[in-house]
C-alpha cells in the first residue's frame, strides 16, 4: 500500500508573525528525506505545523495524508491518520510512566476509532513487544517505569522518541534533529535505530544539520529549507555538499529567501533578549 | 489484582456512572427530631446508656458549640444548624458477620465493596451507617496479640480507663466549634489499641456512609499506638446526593507513642452538598512517626488541617494531601505541624487541582516552639488549574521561635501546560485522554503511597472528577 503525504504551499504564521512562506513537498511512503537548512529558516515550524501544534496557524495551503485534507484536524486525529514528530526537546509529563503513557498511545495508534475508557492493549502483548523494542535501543525495561521525558538526559530523550516511532508505527515521521546534543556513539545508535525501525517501513523527513544521522538512512531526496521555503531539492549528493561547505552557496543564490530568513533571525534574537 | 496493575493506565477500569450516588431505602430504628439543643444531647446519651461523665461532657461541649462564633475564614460555612439531624440509629446492634447486618445495609456495603476488600486484604473493618457502627471485624491473630479495634461506643463500656485517659485529651471541645459540636453529639468513630511492639501487617479500614437526607454524622475516632507498635489505618467516605446540607463533622485525636508508627489514609469522597468539618490531630512522642494521607475529592466544603505535634525528640511528622475542587467545591485543606522538642523533623507535602469553577486552598502552620532546637521542616505545595473559571490559593503560616532550624517551603501554581498536552497529542491521545493522564501524574506521589487497591480506586476517583460525573 502506498501512502503518500503532499504538503502544498504551506504558510504558517506564529503570533500573527509569518515564518513559512510556501512549502511544497511531496512524501511517498518508504521514501526517506532530508531536510536542511541555516537555523531559523522554518524546518521545526514545518514539523510542528504539520503535526498540529495549536501555537502554528495556517494560513494558507494544504496538508493532505492519501488525499484527505488534515489541516482542520486537532494533533490527536493527525497522529491517529498516520502522523508522528520525534521532537527536538521534548516536554516532561511528571508522574507519568513511559510504559503507561506508549501502552496508551500503542492502543490509541493501531485502534484508531477506540473510544475512551475502552479496553486498551493487553498488557501481556504489549509488554512483549516493548521489551524486544527497548532491547533493540539498548534500553533497560526499568527505563519503561520512569515519567515521561522527566530527568532524561539528552541520550535518553532522543532514544525514549526513537523508541515511541519504533511503538507507534506511523505511516510518516518527521524527526526533528534526533541528533542533536548526542556523542558520536550515540549518534550511530540513533542512526541505526531509525533505519531499523524506520526506513522503508514509512515515510521519513530528518531534519538534521550533519549527515551523520543519515549514514544509515541514505536519503532519496535532499530539500534545503532557507527564509520559510524549500529552495533546492536534490539527492544524497545535496546533504555531503551542505555537510561539507555549508549554506554560502545557498544563501547567495536565494538572496530574497536569505533576506527573509535574515528578518526571522533577527526577530528571534530580539525575542530571547 | 495481579502485578499488572502496576502498569495500570490512569483510564482503565473507568465506569460510565458514578458507584457511589445511590440511595439506601432502610427503615432507621431510632431518629431524633431535627434540630440541635440539650434535650437532643441527652437523648443520645441516654440512647447509649452512657456513663455520667460522657453525658456530663456533652452537655458541656454543647455549652461551648453554642459560644463560640462560627469561623470567618476558610470556607462559606452557611450551614443551617437546626435543618440537621443529629442522630440516627440504624439497627439494633451491631454485626459481627456481614450476615447478621440488615439486608440493605450489607447491600450498600457490598456496593461500596467492602466485604470483597476486607477478605482480600484487610486485617480488620468498622462501617459505619448514619451514626453507629452496624458492622465489625478483626482478624483473630490480632486480637489475641491484645490489638483492641472496636466502635469508640463500645470502648466507652468496655475499655473506659483507656478512653479517658485520652479521650478529649487532644482535642478538647475548646479547640474549635466543630470540635466542640462533635464533643456534644458524637457517635461511632473507631478506637483502635495497639500494644508495644505488635506491628499490624495489613491496613484497618473504616468505611463512613451517610445515607439519609439532612444528616449529620460525628463520628469520634481514638488510635493509641504504643511503644514501637505500628498501624495503618485506611478511612473511606461517601454519601448521595441531595439538594440539602449535610453535615460531617469528625474528630481524630491519635497518640503515637516511643519509636511507634501510624499512618492514617483517607480517601473522601463525600456528596457535593456536605460540609466536611473535621477535626484530627496526632501527638508523636520520641522517634515516633505520624503520617497523614489525606485525599479530598468530594464534599461542598472541606476544612481539614490534620496536625502532628512532635513531642520528645527524633519524632517524625509528615502529611501527604492532595484535594480535588469540582464545580461548587472549595476544599480549603492543609497541615499543621508543631516542633515542640528538638531533633524533630516534619514535612508537608499538598497538592491540589481545581476545575469547572472549584476553588482549591492550601492553609498549613508550621510552628517551631522554644527549646525545638535542630528541627527540620519542609513544606511543598504544588497547584494544578485546569481552566480559567477555577482557583488556588496558598496560606502558609510559620512561626518560629528557634535560631537553630530549618524550615523550607516551595509553592508552584501551574496551569496544564499546552506543550504537554500537545506532546501526548501528538501522540494519539485525545485532548479529555491527554489532560486526565497530566492530572494522574500530578497526584502520582500521593497514589503510589497508597495500597495498590486504593491506588485504583483513586484514579478511578480523579478520572470521574475529570468527567465531570462526581456530584
Amino acid at each position: 500500500m502506498t501512502h503518500i503525504l503532499t504538503i502544498s504551499n504551506l504558510h504558517v504564521s506564529v503570533a500573527g508573525k509569518p515564518i513559512l512562506r510556501g512549502v511544497n513537498l511531496v512524501m511517498r511512503h518508504g521514501e526517506t528525506h532530508a531536510l536542511m537548512g541555516p537555523n531559523g529558516s522554518g524546518k521545526s515550524t514545518l514539523g510542528l505545523a504539520v503535526m498540529g501544534h495549536p501555537l502554528y496557524e495556517i494560513t494558507e495551503g494544504a496538508i493532505e495524508l492519501d488525499g484527505r485534507d488534515l489541516v482542520a484536524l486537532t494533533a490527536d486525529e493527525r497522529a491517529r491518520a498516520g502522523l508522528f514528530m520525534a521532537f527536538q526537546r521534548p516536554v516532561a509529563i511528571p508522574g507519568v510512566k513511559l510504559a503507561d503513557f506508549l501502552r496508551h498511545a500503542t492502543t490509541n495508534m493501531r485502534k484508531p476509532e477506540r473510544k475512551e475508557g475502552e479496553e486498551l492493549l493487553p498488557m501481556r502483548e504489549f509488554r512483549r513487544e516493548l521489551k524486544g523494542k527497548m532491547e533493540h535501543l539498548r534500553m533497560d525495561m526499568e527505563f519503561a517505569r520512569r515519567y515521561v521525558n522527566d530527568g532524561f538526559s539528552g541520550g535518553e530523550m532522543k532514544r525514549a522518541e526513537i523508541l515511541q516511532l519504533a511503538m507507534l508505527q506511523p505511516k510518516f515521521a518527521i524527526l526533528d534533529e534526533t541528533d542533536s546534543g548526542l556523542d558520536a556513539d550515540a549518534v550511530r545508535l540513533a542512526s541505526e535505530s531509525i533505519a531499523e525501525f524506520g526506513r522503508e517501513k514509512m515515510g521519513m523527513l530528518i531534519i538534521t544539520h550533519h549527515d551523520k544521522l543519515l549514514e544509515h538512512n541514505r536519503p532519496d531526496y535532499t530539500h534545503v529549507m532557507l527564509g520559510g521555503r524549500i529552495v533546492e531539492t536534490g539527492g544524497v549528493e545535496l546533504a555531503h555538499e551542505l555537510h561539507r561547505q555549508g549554506y554560502d552557496r545557498i544563501r547567495n543564490a536565494y538572496p530574497d529567501a536569505e533576506a527573509s530568513n535574515r528578518a526571522m533571525a533577527d526577530r528571534e534574537v530580539a525575542l530571547s533578549v | 489484582m495481579t502485578s499488572d496493575t502496576a502498569t495500570l493506565s490512569p483510564t482503565d477500569q473507568i465506569g460510565d456512572f458514578n458507584k457511589y450516588d445511590f440511595r439506601t431505602e432502610s427503615p432507621a430504628v431510632f431518629k431524633a427530631r431535627k434540630g440541635l439543643d440539650a434535650a437532643i444531647v441527652q437523648q443520645i446519651s441516654e440512647m447509649k446508656g452512657e456513663p455520667e461523665w460522657m453525658r456530663d461532657f456533652r452537655l458541656r461541649s454543647l455549652g461551648i458549640f453554642d459560644s463560640k462564633p462560627t469561623p470567618t475564614w476558610g470556607g462559606l460555612i452557611d450551614i443551617k444548624f437546626q435543618d440537621i439531624y443529629y442522630y440516627l440509629k440504624p439497627t439494633d446492634s451491631q454485626g459481627r458477620t456481614w450476615d447478621e447486618v440488615p439486608g440493605a445495609i450489607k447491600d450498600t456495603f457490598e456496593k461500596l465493596g467492602i466485604p470483597e476488600a476486607e477478605k482480600k486484604f484487610l486485617a480488620g473493618v468498622k462501617a459505619q451507617f448514619e451514626s453507629e457502627v452496624v458492622y465489625g471485624s478483626l482478624k483473630g491473630d490480632l486480637a489475641a496479640k491484645g490489638v483492641i479495634f472496636t466502635d469508640t461506643d463500645s470502648a466507652v463500656r468496655e475499655h473506659p480507663d483507656l478512653v479517658r485517659e485520652y479521650f478529649s485529651k487532644i482535642i478538647p471541645p475548646e479547640d474549635n466549634k466543630f470540635a466542640a459540636l462533635n464533643s456534644a453529639v458524637w457517635s461511632g468513630g473507631s478506637f483502635i489499641y495497639v500494644p508495644p511492639g505488635v506491628k499490624v501487617e495489613f491496613p484497618l479500614q473504616a468505611y463512613f456512609r451517610i445515607n439519609a437526607e439532612s444528616m449529620g454524622q460525628f463520628e469520634r475516632t481514638l488510635i493509641i499506638v504504643d511503644e514501637g507498635a505500628e498501624v495503618h489505618y485506611v478511612e473511606g467516605c461517601t454519601a448521595p446526593t441531595y439538594s440539602s446540607q449535610s453535615l460531617h463533622s469528625a474528630v481524630v485525636e491519635i497518640i503515637v507513642k516511643r519509636g511507634g508508627r501510624c499512618r492514617y489514609t483517607t480517601i473522601q469522597n463525600w456528596a457535593n452538598n456536605v460540609f466536611n468539618l473535621v477535626t484530627k490531630r496526632a501527638l508523636a512522642y520520641g522517634d515516633a512517626t505520624m503520617e497523614w494521607i489525606d485525599g479530598n475529592l468530594g464534599s461542598h466544603l472541606t476544612m481539614k488541617y490534620p496536625a502532628v505535634i512532635m513531642m520528645e525528640p527524633g519524632a517524625r511528622g509528615e502529611t501527604l494531601s492532595i484535594a480535588f475542587a469540582g464545580a461548587g467545591q472549595h476544599q480549603d485543606a492543609g497541615a499543621k505541624l508543631i516542633h515542640r522538642a528538638p531533633h524533630t523533623t516534619g514535612q508537608i507535602i499538598s497538592k491540589s487541582i481545581s476545575k469547572n469553577g472549584g476553588r482549591s486552598s492550601y492553609r498549613g502552620l508550621v510552628k517551631v516552639e522554644h527549646g525545638a532546637k535542630n528541627t527540620k521542616c519542609k513544606v511543598v505545595c504544588d497547584a494544578l488549574i485546569l481552566d480559567s473559571q477555577s482557583r488556588s490559593d496558598t496560606y502558609p503560616y510559620i512561626d518560629v521561635a528557634e535560631q537553630d532550624v530549618s524550615v523550607g517551603h516551595e509553592a508552584s501554581v501551574s496551569r496544564i501546560g499546552e506543550e504537554q498536552l500537545f506532546y501526548l497529542m501528538s501522540r494519539g491521545l485525545s485532548e479529555p485522554e491527554a489532560s486526565a493522564m497530566i492530572v494522574n501524574g500530578f497526584i502520582e506521589p500521593l497514589v503510589k503511597e497508597l495500597p495498590m487497591e486504593y491506588a485504583v480506586e483513586m484514579n478511578r476517583l480523579i478520572q470521574l472528577q475529570m468527567e465531570g460525573s462526581v456530584g
